[in-house]
């Protein structure tokens, strides 16, 4: 039979993965980096908000990139977690790490689990439009709320958080803290990636492409995206009260659609479903932000000229910044093989 | 004993009634079509039974449970599987990772999150691939397949999981003359398997493969009966000569 003799096409064969050697390539970067700018605190500062940035977008790239999840409020479990280790410094004079920052975490668990019961776990499934509304009105909602609440500071926001307690020592903005937020990102990514390259990132895969489709295998596909969408609220939680011990502040801008809408850029810029495209992304925007902020003669239209190059790379490469360095075969990869192997090694 | 029944069952679209008391009955073991002229409602009982659609009235029975109101998720887990009329693949998986999506589909959430079941399930996944001649392309991305391979390859997803019943919406949609005569070949040992209803438009692959055979004109049963029994009926082919 002609038809069943055609030979079959190779498989591209991987045999050194490109993404290992990008995602090494930026671990070796952001470990040099205190050593590189010792003395330059601003940029150690720079460093330490894009570290801390990026499991913003981390987060937003688990709901998106892998889940189908259109999450236009992913600030809004950043900036209650970081509201929430603020008040607890300033009215139980409390911020040891051990108990804020899983506190933090905690609550953008919670707070994201909530909303999946609401907008994920219905009779019926959501259409992407009606969750990226419901996720944009909860974060915007929120923005207002805490504006106007005087407990909470109001449109001014919480101003000299208590810092942050590692035992002893106070973590001040600078190297120290540049190493915290290099171990929660560190940690974040892991996870993520344990997730993603599992049999269930192999599930989130399916439902990213074919949400029906997975329905009719026998998946409970609403449960799935609930899950992986409070796994992304917790990371977002962590980002946030790990941002508003750095900065010292915290305000209503750092849960509204702004900084939600600014987490899709950095995803989508660097190249989302990849974890490493939504680092590449923060750490390229708040660069690039930071540099062209600094130019006198572009002082007053530098955000025009920033969302111009995001807008031509969104356009016309839709699959981010790393869509230039790995083939699509590539950015898809394999699920549950490493498991596999090592329980192979085992046995 | 009836692997499925289907009792009056009515289904509408606004003001369009696209099943009108239909009534279906499909013997376990055997191999079951659905014919009928464009728009006789075909498709829409089939998903009628698969969750797609929920029937306005009547009932739906599978394997003595009724099944009516229960979800797409819920009819997979007692043991259906649908093939969908537009191959619904994942393009963006492997033709491997396609087939292992729908294997681990029972299994628990823990073991997937440890991938606990990926190396035992890999000899399922090759023996489903190889049974639809599509082992030497595991590890092609599904998007990279030609029409008819993709056409097998959501039947062996839809095979993969062991169903009891299996439904089949125009498996040999798009095929040329011998991808059809192949996908036949390919059908025929799940016969012993596993009860197959088949929505098709192609009588000669129908007359080929099916047991029993039920005609719909215009959302109403005009005939059920074996291959021979509604080759020889006069209203049915007096609906074929007349709308087809």
């Amino acid at each position: 039979m002609a038809i069943l003799d055609r030979p079959s096409v190779a498989a591209p064969s991987i045999r050194f993965s490109k993404f290992a050697m990008i995602e090494a390539v930026i671990l070796l970067a952001i470990l040099l980096t205190p050593a590189l700018l010792w003395s330059r605190t601003e940029l150690i500062t720079l460093a330490t908000n894009v570290l801390i940035l990026s499991m913003l977008g981390l987060s937003f790239d688990l709901c998106w990139g892998y889940s189908g999840i259109m999450s236009f409020g992913q600030a809004l479990f950043f900036g209650v977690a970081g509201y929430v280790v603020a008040l607890v410094g300033r009215d139980l004079d409390f911020s040891a790490f051990w108990g804020t920052l899983p506190l933090a975490m905690l609550v953008g668990l919670v707070l994201s689990l909530l909303f999946a019961v609401f907008l994920l776990l219905g009779r019926r499934a959501p259409t992407s439009i009606f969750v990226a509304l419901g996720t944009l009105t909860g974060s915007y909602a929120a923005e207002r709320l805490v504006s106007g609440w005087q407990y909470v500071g109001a449109g001014n926001g919480l101003s000299s958080v208590k810092l942050l307690q590692i035992g002893p020592y106070e973590m001040l903005e600078g190297p120290g803290f540049y190493c915290l937020a290099f171990a929660a990102l560190l940690g974040s990514y892991l996870l993520c990636r344990f997730l993603v390259r599992s049999q269930f990132g192999l599930v989130l895969a399916g439902i990213r492409q074919n949400e029906e489709r997975l329905a009719f295998f026998g998946y409970r596909v609403q449960i799935f995206k609930a899950l992986i969408f409070s796994c992304a609220g917790m990371i977002a939680g962590l980002a946030g009260a790990l941002y508003a011990y750095h900065q010292g502040f915290i305000g209503p801008g750092n849960m509204g659609p702004g900084l939600s809408t600014t987490a899709v850029l950095y995803c989508l810029f660097g190249g989302s479903g990849t974890l490493i495209g939504a680092i590449i992304g923060t750490a390229v925007i708040e660069v690039l932000s930071y540099q062209l902020e600094s130019v006198q003669q572009i002082k007053q239209f530098w955000p025009i000229i920033l969302g111009l190059v995001l807008l031509l790379v969104v356009v016309f490469k839709q699959t981010g910044l790393l869509g230039f360095l790995v083939s699509d075969r590539e950015r898809i990869g394999s699920y549950g093989v490493a498991a596999a192997k090592n329980r192979k090694e085992e046995s | 004993m009836a692997m499925l029944e289907v009792e009056a069952v009515g289904k509408s679209f606004g003001a369009l009634r696209a099943l009108e008391d239909v009534n279906l009955k499909v013997e376990a073991g055997t191999f079951h079509g659905l014919i009928g002229p464009n728009g006789s409602g075909k498709s829409t009982l089939l998903k009628a039974i698969a969750g797609a659609h929920f029937a306005d009235r009547g009932r739906i029975v599978f394997d003595g449970q009724d099944i009516t109101a229960a979800t797409p998720y819920e009819r997979a887990r007692a043991g259906m599987s649908l093939k969908f009329q537009i191959t619904a693949i994942l393009p963006s998986l492997s033709v491997y990772d396609n087939v292992l999506l729908a294997l681990q589909a029972q299994h628990s959430l823990w073991s997937l999150l440890r991938s606990a079941t990926r190396q035992a399930l890999h000899e399922e996944v090759m023996a489903s691939l190889e049974r639809f001649r599509l082992q030497g392309r595991a590890k092609d991305l599904a998007g990279e397949l030609s029409h008819g391979e993709q056409q097998w390859l959501e039947i062996a997803m839809a095979l993969a999981p062991k169903p009891i019943l299996l439904l089949l919406d125009e498996p040999t949609g798009g095929m040329s003359p011998e991808e059809r005569r192949v996908t036949g070949e390919l059908l025929l040992p799940f016969k012993s398997e596993c009860t197959v209803v088949i929505v098709e438009h192609d009588l000669d692959f129908i007359r080929e493969i099916c047991d029993r055979l039920t005609v719909l004109d215009q959302g109403h049963v005009i005939g059920t009966g074996t291959v021979e029994e509604i080759q020889r009926s006069a209203k049915v082919q007096e609906v074929y000569t007349s709308r087809v």
